[in-house]
């Protein structure tokens, strides 16, 4: 006999989800306000354009692993697929000597990779966090290995349009930004699939239950993770103009960092896209403030796993049915 | 016997959300005796013996144990005062091999580091058991009988001198049975008591000094075994039928309607082997059983959740072959399982996107959701079904059992299924809304959906029900017309009342006279 009881804990109830959504823009326009007001060189078009650019790629990948964390996943190789992805493009472009094909390439690599993470997560039944972890071993010594350790650079010009060009003031990968962030939650909110990957991170039995292909679910969205990294790299590495073997270390643990300070249930069936990206700037703000005020960088660190540690805490909470 | 007994315990009472699954029991268990535990499912006897084990904790009442009351218990406390649960779940660590789990706990050790002789501590638990089993096999590799061996292994291991055992034998074979039946007397002869919860009256007649009928939690009486009869017991366990509020069955469909489903000696593990059953258009099929006799077993492998091992099962006349959740119900199947928020529900999610998962294709066009049609298909079918609070985006989390168990019927009846298992349809759900599910269950019969019903509450099975399957161990052991029965007869062929030694049911139950 199960207990069946219902949470007699009711204003924790109704004020959790509202902190939940809405914590990590607070603590965004807070941080804002503050280093405004307390720094002159914070609240500048420059500084402002180059936060919202440098952290485009990391936001794209953010974006797309919060379908992974709905769908009770998490995607630990986007870091290795973004430098894959990077030296293939730059890889591409110097050997046929095309920087769209290059650019182009660097996508379609994502994509694959992603493929081939949902295929061992689904196929060999492995937990994605381990599947994940060795992939991105593989993948990153994949990497070295096409470059042979060194940097691959492109000489043609027009390689580094994507990256270094926009329009008007606003970058490019800005602009590829927004379009993924809205394309991506157009999919989560409004289309079958998303309902899908809500339900499947809910409670995959239930929706094995409903007739739903939870598997084919769970690799679509290891797909789309991949496919993010490609872009996001085909926008790193034609901003620096180089393939890198080392370029996307550590990316993946700030994207879900960044999935999870936006309130995104580490225990899926719960999420939104823009909190993600809120996410990303909260931690770009963290970032920039401490180089603005010139602060001790170990405090930089601190704060930011304090900030973490507070969210995934937070999240947590909710587990106590 | 000493005077003071092993435990006692007064005016226990214990509460699961809206049901009372203990109400102010009194009882005490003397030194070195086996004490047997009956009553029908959800009766409270396992309840009992997992707060004498420290699993639960009473709402209110007292609890004494070899004479002190006990206040803050749990099962670390309760196994220094050498009470030890057996529980049906059993809680063995998978990767340890079976040494290491009898000693769990108890290693031991200088400053942390473990002494050898491990070995050597068991071969004289073995002397005593003759289980027979391989010291230094990680358990996860052991069946679930042999593991259940490991657990008695562990308690002995443990010193205990109450041992709480629930359901110890339902997974063990004939000769397994006897085995632990000489372990309880050479327990019993060093003075360990023993609480023994089981669904077999014969073993409980056989082998316990005193037994104790239990019925809606409640305590019915505790007599000597040499007193009671199975007849007696089930009598007990029986009590005054329940106003239940039953509807009219519809009418029965013609013997000639063809099948709409059909099993034909279908295997799966060990817990569905040899099933025969049919159920046709707007027929109401009862499965009724004990708790772990396979029931929801056989539902599974029907909806294609557990493969079949062997057999044949047809939907339609047509064989289903490569069976899946999904390909029945794209045949036009579903089930309602036993446990609505572990396999039914996404509680995160609203109301309305529950009901409408399985039929999203419906509502969509390109992938892309109508929600405006999804929303109002839903205001109107929580409507029809009296779903309260009637919101269609509604937090379910926090809706009561009965209203989330019709949200449950709205999203199948969503889909017009032709054929729909409920697996405990009204578990843990108060009257009112099982009088609104059962009128549903009759609607939906009478709208010619075929229904499988399965239900620990046979009241239930025998007034809704065209026909009752009997189901125990696995097999069906009889089809009675649920109309030329009654429950009192159903416990008595499912308890085995009646049985003789020699003719016994394919069960794997000891009867060792």
């Amino acid at each position: 006999m199960k207990s069946t009881s219902a949470t007699p804990e009711t204003a924790a109830a109704q004020v959790l989800p509202f902190v939940r959504q809405y914590a990590v823009l607070i603590l965004l326009v807070a941080l804002f306000v503050t280093l405004s007001v307390s720094t002159s060189s914070f609240l500048t078009l420059t500084n402002l354009i180059n936060i919202l650019n440098q952290n485009a790629p990391l936001a794209i990948i953010a974006v797309a692993g919060t379908l992974v964390v709905i769908c009770g996943g998490f995607d630990l190789s986007t870091g290795a697929i973004f430098s894959v992805a990077g030296v293939v493009a730059a890889w591409v472009a110097v050997r046929l000597g095309s920087p769209v094909l290059g650019l182009l390439s660097a996508p379609a690599v994502g994509a694959i990779l992603g493929l081939i993470n949902g295929l061992s997560i689904t196929r060999l039944k492995i937990h994605s966090f381990l599947a994940t972890l060795a992939s991105s071993l593989v993948y990153g010594g994949l990497a070295v290995l096409i470059t042979g350790g060194f940097l691959i650079s492109v000489g043609d010009g027009s390689f580094t349009a994507l990256g270094r060009g926009g329009v008007g003031p606003v970058y490019y990968a800005v602009l590829i930004l927004g379009a993924f962030a809205l394309v991506s939650g157009f999919l989560l909110n409004y289309t079958t699939f998303g309902r899908y990957v809500l339900s499947v991170g809910g409670n995959p039995e239930a929706a094995e239950l409903s007739g739903i292909r939870v598997d084919r679910v769970k690799l679509y969205t290891f797909l789309y993770s991949g496919l993010a990294a490609g872009i996001a790299a085909a926008i790193g590495v034609s901003r620096i103009g180089s393939g890198q073997p080392q370029a996307g270390n550590g990316l993946q643990l700030l994207a879900i960092a960044a999935v999870i300070l936006g309130g995104t249930s580490i225990y899926g069936g719960i999420g939104a896209i823009w909190r993600s990206v809120c996410g990303v700037y909260l931690l770009a703000l963290i970032d920039n403030g401490f180089d603005i005020l010139n602060a001790n960088p170990f405090f930089k660190d601190l704060t930011t796993g304090v900030v973490i540690l507070a969210a995934v805490a937070l999240s947590a909470t909710r587990r106590g049915r | 016997m000493t005077a003071e007994p092993a435990v006692s315990v007064r005016n226990l009472s214990k509460r699961f959300g809206s049901t009372q699954a203990l109400s102010a029991v009194t009882l005490s268990f003397a030194r070195g005796e086996v004490h047997g535990l009956v009553g029908e499912n959800g009766a409270g006897k396992s309840t009992l013996g997992k707060m004498i084990g420290g699993l639960y904790h009473q709402d209110t009442g007292d609890l004494d144990v070899f004479g002190k009351r006990v206040r803050r218990w749990d099962i670390k406390r309760a196994q220094d005062a050498g009470v030890v649960l057996i529980a049906q779940e059993l809680c063995l660590v998978p990767a340890l091999t079976v040494a290491q789990n009898v000693f769990l706990g108890r290693e031991r050790r200088t400053f942390g580091v473990l002494h050898s002789g491990l070995e050597r501590r068991y071969r004289e638990l073995e002397r005593i058991c003759r289980f027979g089993l391989p010291p230094d096999v990680p358990v996860d590799r052991l069946s679930i009988a042999d593991q259940q061996k490991v657990e008695i292994m562990r308690a002995l291991a443990r010193d205990a001198r109450v041992i709480v055992m629930d359901e110890p034998t339902s997974s063990l074979t004939a000769d397994e049975t006897a085995r632990l039946h000489d372990i309880i007397g050479w327990l019993k002869s060093r003075g360990t008591t023993i609480i023994y919860v089981t669904h077999f009256l014969e073993d409980v007649l056989a082998h316990c000094d005193r037994v104790t009928v239990m019925r809606d939690g409640r305590l019915i009486r505790t007599a000597d075994t040499g007193r009671e009869t199975k007849a007696s017991l089930v009598e007990a366990m029986l009590g005054e039928p329940a106003d239940m509020l039953l509807p009219e069955r519809p009418p029965a469909p013609g013997a000639r309607t063809a099948p709409l489903v059909e099993m034909s000696d279908v295997h799966s593990g060990e817990r569905v082997r040899g099933v025969s059953l049919t159920v046709r258009p707007g027929e109401i099929v009862g499965l009724a059983g004990l708790v772990g006799s396979g029931r929801t077993e056989i539902a599974r492998v029907l909806f294609g959740c557990e493969p079949a091992d062997s057999g044949r099962i047809a939907f339609r006349g047509e064989e289903v072959r490569a069976a899946s959740a999904r390909a029945s119900i794209a045949r036009g199947m579903a089930m309602i399982p036993e446990d609505r928020r572990a396999q039914g529900l996404v509680l995160m999610r609203p109301l309305f996107e529950n009901v409408t998962l399985p039929h999203l294709g419906g509502f969509s066009r390109m992938g892309v959701l109508g929600r405006r049609a999804e929303r109002a298909a839903v205001g109107e079918l929580i409507e029809r079904l009296g779903v309260r609070p009637r919101q269609v985006d509604g937090d379910i989390s926090v809706y009561s059992g009965g209203n989330q168990q019709k949200v449950l019927f709205a999203k199948w009846l969503l889909g017009r299924p032709e054929f729909l298992i409920l697996d405990e349809p009204t578990r843990g759900v108060d009257v009112g809304a099982k009088a609104r599910i059962y009128q549903l269950i009759v609607d939906i019969a009478t709208a010619g959906t075929g229904v499988l019903l399965i239900s620990s509450e046979l009241e239930e099975v025998v007034g809704l029900s065209h026909r009752v399957y009997l189901v125990r161990q696995g097999s069906l052991i009889g089809e009675v017309a649920a109309a030329e029965t009654s429950v009192e007869v159903l416990l008595q062929r499912l308890f085995g009342v009646g049985d003789t030694p020699t003719t016994s049911t394919p069960s794997g139950n000891g009867e060792d006279q």
